[in-house]
């Protein structure tokens, strides 16, 4: 699906027949709307709620409700709401004459951009069918030889620390018997290997990251502020906060950096490697405003690079600056996209001091980016966690830095695999929203959900109640951990860190050598 | 066959029976008590693979590393002993001394070298003599075809051969060596024919680990151990409990109990119940050592120069017996291996899951001995959930 917005470059001339309009540059290109909207009238009670429903006022009013299915995004809110399911939302089946090079998204994008000039929007992750290498991993399980374990009877260990290590620690036999020398470096502790992802408050609502935030108290484990500050509601919540410090600097005090139970420097973002933040006028409120320390209205542009890091050097900078801050009692996380590099890029990071590296995969969410970068930049994790984890291990720093994992993670079956081609932790955005009552329409830019995720309207906001959200992502977490147990008793393991970077436990379906070999992974049907 | 950054398809897996015993005071018995032990145990193996362990069987030379090598052919023969004159002082090489057995066939040539490292080049180095062994052990055993280092401490060595144990022992003239700690194991593989190398026990240097069991998490302590240059060529589950061994007590220098805590780490639960201190260093460890926990089913044996140790994993999926008679402490996977050895002890126990029985000698006190057992550690077992 393409997007249908765009954003227009400010330093592009205007295009032709701005000025002055004539009748030929007006003339309409025929673009098929991508969903059909229809009625049972027979069912229909003319209630209207279908029209107060929608975000994207794709349905008014003339003795009955009447729909634009150009404006139609396919959030299936009014279907949803509809009292008496007369509603329905389908693709829609009419077909330009096909083509497998010149496809029906290919033409509905440069139709949109012939007719504004501007970069295509789109919100969330990459929805172009590359190979999704989780489907292509299977899990090992347990027969005879070693014995499965079943998790509700024994006991199935998850608890998982992010950040620094040492090698080797050093015991001391006292009177007492054996006591630790020295301190530990600060870390996370998470009863899951499950945090959730950055989302800023102004890409998602108020509501929306406060049932997240909520979730991850319950859960024991922890939220991301994202680049869009800490909100005075969400304070109570920051002991499990992981506070972001990102190109734009939005929000950034020595009191937010304090708040938190980590810092994260955000280098880049799967959905959009080597660009910056792009929050809509639209969605900046008085209270975003606020949050973010920027005037209402305006666009948040959080630049590309960090204006502060050129290099790994400046990046080391940084990172003890903020440790400076925090007087050394919060781990520092640096998140990056995965990139073609990503292994010598993850190692720079750790030697420059990082305690967490997180990598965002290239079909990671968004609340907006360029659909040119989103579609086309990056690697997918399972390739980065991978090379990421190898390297570290190569050069013997592994134990340096704690890896989370994330861009893609659909499920518990996905977070096991994750975590035994070596991620730490798995991060969950998209699968988050999803839990939220997200339907994924992509449309998170315009500011306009109509389930009161992605956006500020007030009328939109209050449709997401903050503690029931909370029960539901909660309650996906603690399905997805039952699952980890479950996966981790029928391998006959019962601590997640003995399937932690196992890929002996995993076999490839379907894959080819090469990259077998850079996922570690044997073919299936290869034994022990 | 390596032409990818792993091994295809190569690693056996197997159950077992194994027996130990120890003299706490040092009293050296020849090899035919627990010849008779694992001989009991003879259900618990199918004849792929047998062997011992034996310390204080070298009195004369207890200085020099012991190397018990094998060799396919002669061109292993060859390429290794380059490597072992190139940079070793030889004071002795000579044929490991065996009686013809009907049941062992087609043994390998069997060699044992007795050896010290170039003083100039330890110097040169700066590496401690083990790490120099260590070193040449590793790259015989990785990089020669056909050559296996089977041993390589001081004043102990190993013995092993495809075939039941009694018949290994009796191949390898066991009757003639006298040691004051004796580990024996009998294999039962459950894919491909035993492979000489691939018997038990695994050694490094003077760690000896015979192993009941198939470690679940062998996929993670592999690589964990790679990272600190140990390279697993054994195509076993058993030589990465002996490298855990060697890099957590002689590397990392934790004493003995904490590296058992460490393979069989106690559970989260029962660290928080744990008094402060304690809480923190259990909890430093599993942060720390996660990468070495060993998850899965095993009992295993090992010993060192004065020292036997047995464990189970963590939730006692295999069986593991100990006893104690005046001076001596035993080992068994059952009470019948034990009887065999001694048949009168004065006290049998079964160990609780992932707590150690620790024999060492000049000390009467059996780590794990249930008198011995305060109330600490008692809760602490208890907390275990027994198995």
């Amino acid at each position: 699906m393409s997007s249908t917005t765009t954003r227009r470059d400010p330093n592009a001339k205007p295009e032709a027949g701005t000025a002055k309009p004539n009748r030929q540059a007006r003339a309409p290109i025929y673009r098929p709307p991508d969903f059909l909207w229809k009625r049972d009238a027979d069912r229909c009670a003319l209630c209207k709620r279908c029209v107060q429903q929608c975000g994207f006022d794709a349905i008014t009013w003339e003795n009955g409700p009447v729909v634009d299915p150009a404006k139609c995004v396919g959030c299936h809110r009014c279907e949803a709401f509809c009292p008496q399911k007369a509603i329905t939302v389908e693709p829609n089946p009419q077909c330009l004459r096909p083509h497998p090079l010149w496809t029906e998204a290919h033409r509905k994008n440069l139709w949109t951009q012939a007719e504004t000039g501007g970069v295509l929007l789109s919100g969330m992750g990459n929805d172009l069918s590359y190979p999704i290498l989780w489907d292509h991993l299977l899990l090992d399980a347990c027969q005879v030889t070693n014995p499965s374990i079943d998790p509700l009877r024994e006991p199935m260990e998850l608890r998982t620390y992010l950040g620094r290590k040492p090698d080797q620690i050093e015991v001391e036999m006292t009177d007492d018997g054996p006591a630790l020398v020295g301190e530990m470096a600060p870390s996370l502790e998470l009863e899951v290997p499950i945090v959730f992802a950055a989302m800023s408050y102004g890409s998602i609502s108020l509501n929306a990251q406060k049932a997240i935030a909520m979730a991850a108290e319950e859960l024991g484990t922890y939220w991301n502020t994202g680049e869009g500050g800490l909100h005075e509601d969400l304070k109570p919540y920051a002991h499990r906060a992981v506070v972001q410090c990102a190109s734009g600097r939005f929000g950034v005090t020595a009191d937010y950096l304090n708040a938190g139970a980590a810092i994260e420097i955000k280098i880049g973002q799967g959905a959009k490697p080597g660009i910056g933040g792009h929050l809509p006028g639209e969605k900046v409120s008085a209270q975003v405003s606020e949050t973010r320390m920027i005037p209402a209205g305006s666009d948040a542009l959080s630049p590309a690079p960090q204006h502060d890091i050129y290099s790994i050097e400046d990046l080391r900078q940084l990172i003890f600056a903020l440790k400076e801050a925090s007087n050394y009692v919060k781990p520092v996380s640096v998140k990056i996209a995965a990139v073609h590099n990503v292994g010598a890029i993850a190692s720079g990071i750790v030697r420059a001091g990082a305690d967490i590296v997180y990598l965002d995969g290239f079909r990671g969410g968004t609340g907006a980016a360029p659909t040119v970068i989103r579609d086309h930049l990056g690697i997918p994790i399972e390739i980065a966690i991978a090379v990421v984890d190898e390297q570290l291990r190569q050069e013997g720093i592994r134990n340096q830095a704690s890896l989370i994992a994330a861009g893609g993670i659909r499920s518990s079956a996905d977070a096991a695999k994750a975590i035994a081609l070596g991620a730490d932790a798995v991060a969950l955005g998209t699968g988050a929203l999803l839990a939220l009552g997200c339907t994924l329409c992509q449309r998170c830019y315009t500011g306009r959900c109509s389930w009161g995720i992605t956006t500020q309207d007030p009328a939109l906001t209050r449709r997401l109640d903050p503690y029931l959200g909370s029960r539901r992502v909660a309650n996906l977490v603690r399905a997805w951990a039952a699952e980890l147990k479950e996966i981790l008793g029928a391998m006959g393991v019962n601590a997640v860190e003995s399937l932690r970077g196992s890929r002996e436990r995993l076999r490839a379906l379907g894959l080819d050598t090469t990259t077998m070999d850079i996922l570690g992974v044997k073919p299936a049907g290869m034994g022990a | 066959m390596r032409n990818s950054r792993f091994d295809r398809g190569e690693r056996n897996i197997s159950g077992c029976g194994l027996s130990g015993m120890m003299s706490l005071t040092g009293e050296r018995v020849d090899g035919r008590v627990i010849r008779e032990s694992i001989a009991i145990l003879h259900e618990r193996s199918n004849g792929l693979g047998g062997g011992f362990a034996a310390y204080g069987i070298y009195p004369e030379r207890e200085d020099q590393f012991a190397l018990h090598v094998m060799y396919e052919s002669p061109s292993a023969h060859k390429a290794a002993e380059e490597i072992i004159a190139q940079d070793l002082d030889i004071d002795l090489d000579e044929r490991i001394p065996t009686r013809a057995n009907r049941n062992i066939v087609d043994p390998p040539l069997l060699m044992r070298y007795f050896v010290l490292p170039r003083a100039l080049q330890l110097h040169e180095l700066a590496m401690s003599a083990e790490d120099y062994v260590l070193e040449r052990v590793m790259r015989i055993n990785a990089e020669v075809p056909g050559a296996y280092v089977f041993s390589s401490g001081r004043n102990m060595g190993a013995f092993k051969a495809v075939g039941y144990a009694e018949d290994v022992a009796d191949f390898y003239r066991l009757e003639e060596y006298d040691a004051y700690i004796w580990i024996a194991h009998g294999r039962f593989p459950t894919n491909t024919p035993g492979w000489w190398a691939g018997a038990h026990p695994f050694t490094l240097l003077d760690w000896a680990v015979v192993h009941n069991g198939e470690i679940s998490s062998y996929g993670i302590n592999k690589r964990y151990l790679e990272m600190f240059g140990y390279r697993c060529t054994m195509r076993t589950d058993t030589e990465v409990m002996a490298y855990l061994l060697d890099l957590l007590i002689r590397r990392h220098g934790l004493p003995v109990e904490i590296a058992c805590e460490v393979m069989a780490a106690p559970f989260w639960e029962q660290i928080e119940r744990l008094p402060e201190d304690k809480r923190r260093l259990h909890t430093a460890l599993r942060q720390v050592y996660g990468g070495a926990l060993v998850n899965g089913p095993f009992a295993i044996v090992f010993g060192r120069q004065g020292e036997m140790v047995g464990i189970n994993d963590r939730i006692k999926l295999r069986p593991l017996v100990a006893a104690r008679q005046g001076s001596w402490l035993y080992l068994s996977s059952e009470e019948a291996g034990i009887r065999a050895m001694c048949p009168d002890p004065d006290l049998v126990w079964t160990p609780r899951a992932g707590d150690p029985v620790i024999g060492r000698l000049g000390s009467d006190v059996v780590i794990g001995q249930p008198e011995s057992i305060g109330e600490e550690a008692a809760v602490h077992a208890f907390a275990r959930g027994g198995g």
